[in-house]
Parts: C-alpha cells; structure tokens; sequence
C-alpha cells in the first residue's frame, strides 16, 4: 500500500547528497514503497532541504529493525558524549 | 504495417492550463488508434512507468504519462520529485484531474487518434483513475489495485485523501479492476463494496482478484511482482482497450 503519512521535522545540520555537501533543514520518515531496497515496504528517511529543489536530498530506506536500531544507536550515541556536545549552535551550554 | 514506435518527453497543458512534462509514445504507422493516459504511481514518473507506456504504444496505442510532479519538482529525479511532493502533501485531486483531461486532449490532438481514452493507473494512480473516470468523459478505466475509494484511510493521512465512492454514480465508462487477494489496501472486501456499488447503480464493470498477489504484482522490478497474475492481467488490459477503444 501507499501510506502517505508522513512524519516531518525541522532540524539543524548537513548531509552530502548528490552535488557534495548541503545545509539540511527539515527531515521526513515514512514507511512506504522503497525505490532502490527490495523490500514491498520500509522505513524512509529524507533528509532534505526545499528551499534548495528536490535534489537537495539525503536519502535512506531502512527495514523496520534497522530503523529501531539506529534510533537505539542515535540515542546511545549522544547519551555517552558529555551533555549537550553536539547541541544545536546556541541552544545548549559547552561545557 | 509497422512496429516501430517513437517515444519521447513532451510539453502538455495540464490543469489550469500550466505547462508540465509528460511522456509521450506512440506507433509509427498512421493509425487509427484509441489514447492511453497512463497514470504514475506515487513513487513517481519512473522507468518502470515509462517502459508501460512504451508497452502500450507497441500494442498500437498512443499512450501518454502526465508528470504529475513537475509542478514541484521539474526535471528532478523520479525519486527526488516524489519525496517532495509527498512532504508537501501529495497531489490535489483537482489537479489530477485537470492534468489528465490535458493527456486525454493532447492525445485526441495527435495524427492517428480516434478520438477514444482509456486511463490506466497503479496505486494512488488506481484511485486517481477512478478520480479521472468520474470526473471526465472518457471510454475505459483500469484500476490496478487502488486503494481508498471506498475506505478511509488511516488517521494521519493527507487531508486531500479521502474515499469517493460517492462519485460512483458518475462514472462515464466501463471499468476493468485488477486487484490481489492478499493486499490489504485495498483488501478484497473494500473491492467487493466497490462492485456492489457498481452493480446497483448498473455502471458496467469486471474486476479480478488474484490468488497469491499482493499489492503491486505488477511492478516488475520490486519483490511484489507476481508474474502470473501480471501476465494475466496485461492480457485482460488489452483485452479491454481492444473492445473499449476502438474505434
């Protein structure tokens, strides 16, 4: 099936997509069709941003265990890192 | 007779008269022959959408894909564009409408055609054929496995996505449906009340439901692909065109 449903976020940071590195603004994850992994469905996960064009896009598809066990891997990641290291620009106190 | 075809990109109006990129293939020799408006699917105006539009010039058709997307997104990747416009909500319904009315007149435009229009469509391209078929006047609609005609979707989905079985009652042509049994959306009991509906108001139709195929069985290049069902199912399309589309 097609869901639609999409989950968009605002975030701060950079990817490298087709043309070299880019400023990322917003990301979307959806699970849906795959263009590339061969599965019927997977977790997708575009780091995008529009103001640059469509192209201005980081693109992942991940199985549903995958996609678990990078959020578990994000969050493990940042928790062994002194607090607030990687904090957006200004939001946080280095310490 | 000829089996050469030519197929290229062209430059349709669409809706609300705006210029968007289609494409476009078509048999050599002088016809007469039916259109064909070939609807993408959500992932986008791809090479496998593509290799069905040529499929259909190589039965003497003229068959034309709108890119529903080049508003958004012109000339990115298939992939690309369809991130984007699903992040900005998907594709209005009126607006797919009005993009496909723009196929079918580009096509009756074309040296050959005999003024018949069928629309095919996979996917959210199945329920946008139904869209199309009870919004314009055309001569034949093939559903492959659209979902959301009858159901509502689940919560969270784009406002813009809602069922229209209540435009039954103005569908203008006869309607082939080529679904799987094992797809849940839609799953064969959202398909038998689209029949029903269909059988009370006497709008003529002939769906099938494949044992063993799920949703996308027809998609060739994706793990979903029933080569059994598929085949069958292109027989049945050409079948249907043959007796719709001619002139």
């Amino acid at each position: 099936m097609c869901t639609y449903q999409t989950h968009k976020i605002k975030i701060s940071g950079s990817g490298k997509a087709r043309k070299g590195w880019i400023s990322l603004s917003e990301a979307t994850v959806y699970v849906d069709h795959p263009v590339h992994m061969q599965q019927d469905h997977s977790v997708n996960i575009d780091f995008i941003d529009p103001a640059q064009g469509p192209s201005a896009r980081v693109a992942v598809e991940l199985s549903e265990e995958a996609a678990l066990a990078l959020a578990d891997a994000i969050r493990d990641a940042i928790a062994s890192a002194p607090p607030g290291l990687a904090a957006a620009a200004g939001a946080a106190a280095r310490s | 007779m000829t089996d050469a075809l030519r197929a290229e990109t062209v430059t349709i109006k669409g809706h609300d008269n705006d210029e968007i990129e289609a494409y476009l293939a078509r048999p050599l020799d002088g016809g007469p022959r039916g259109g064909v408006v070939v609807i993408h699917h959500m992932p986008g105006y791809d090479e496998s959408t593509k290799e069905m539009v040529r499929k259909f010039a190589a039965h003497g058709y003229a068959a034309l894909c709108p890119n529903l997307y080049s508003r958004e997104a012109p000339g990115a990747d298939p992939d690309d564009a369809a991130a984007t416009v699903r992040a900005a909500g998907g594709v209005p319904d009126e607006r797919l409408v009005g993009d496909v009315d723009g196929a079918a007149r580009h096509l009756n435009s074309l040296q050959g055609a005999n003024g018949k229009i069928g629309v095919i469509g996979h996917c959210s391209g199945g329920r946008q054929t139904f869209l199309a078929a009870c919004s314009l006047q055309i001569d034949a609609a093939v559903d492959c496995y659209g979902a959301f005609v009858v159901n509502e979707p689940p919560s969270g989905m784009p406002a813009s996505m809602k069922p229209i079985l209540g435009l039954a009652s103005q569908l203008s042509c006869p309607l082939l449906g080529l679904f799987g049994a094992e797809d849940g959306f839609p799953a064969p009991e959202e398909t038998a009340k689209l029949s029903a509906e269909l059988d009370r108001l006497g709008k003529e139709h002939e769906f099938h439901t494949y044992d063993g195929a799920g949703h996308a069985f027809f998609a060739v290049d994706r793990p979903a692909y029933r080569p059994e069902a598929a085949v069958d199912g292109w027989g049945k399309i050409f079948d249907f065109f043959g007796h719709t589309l001619s002139a």
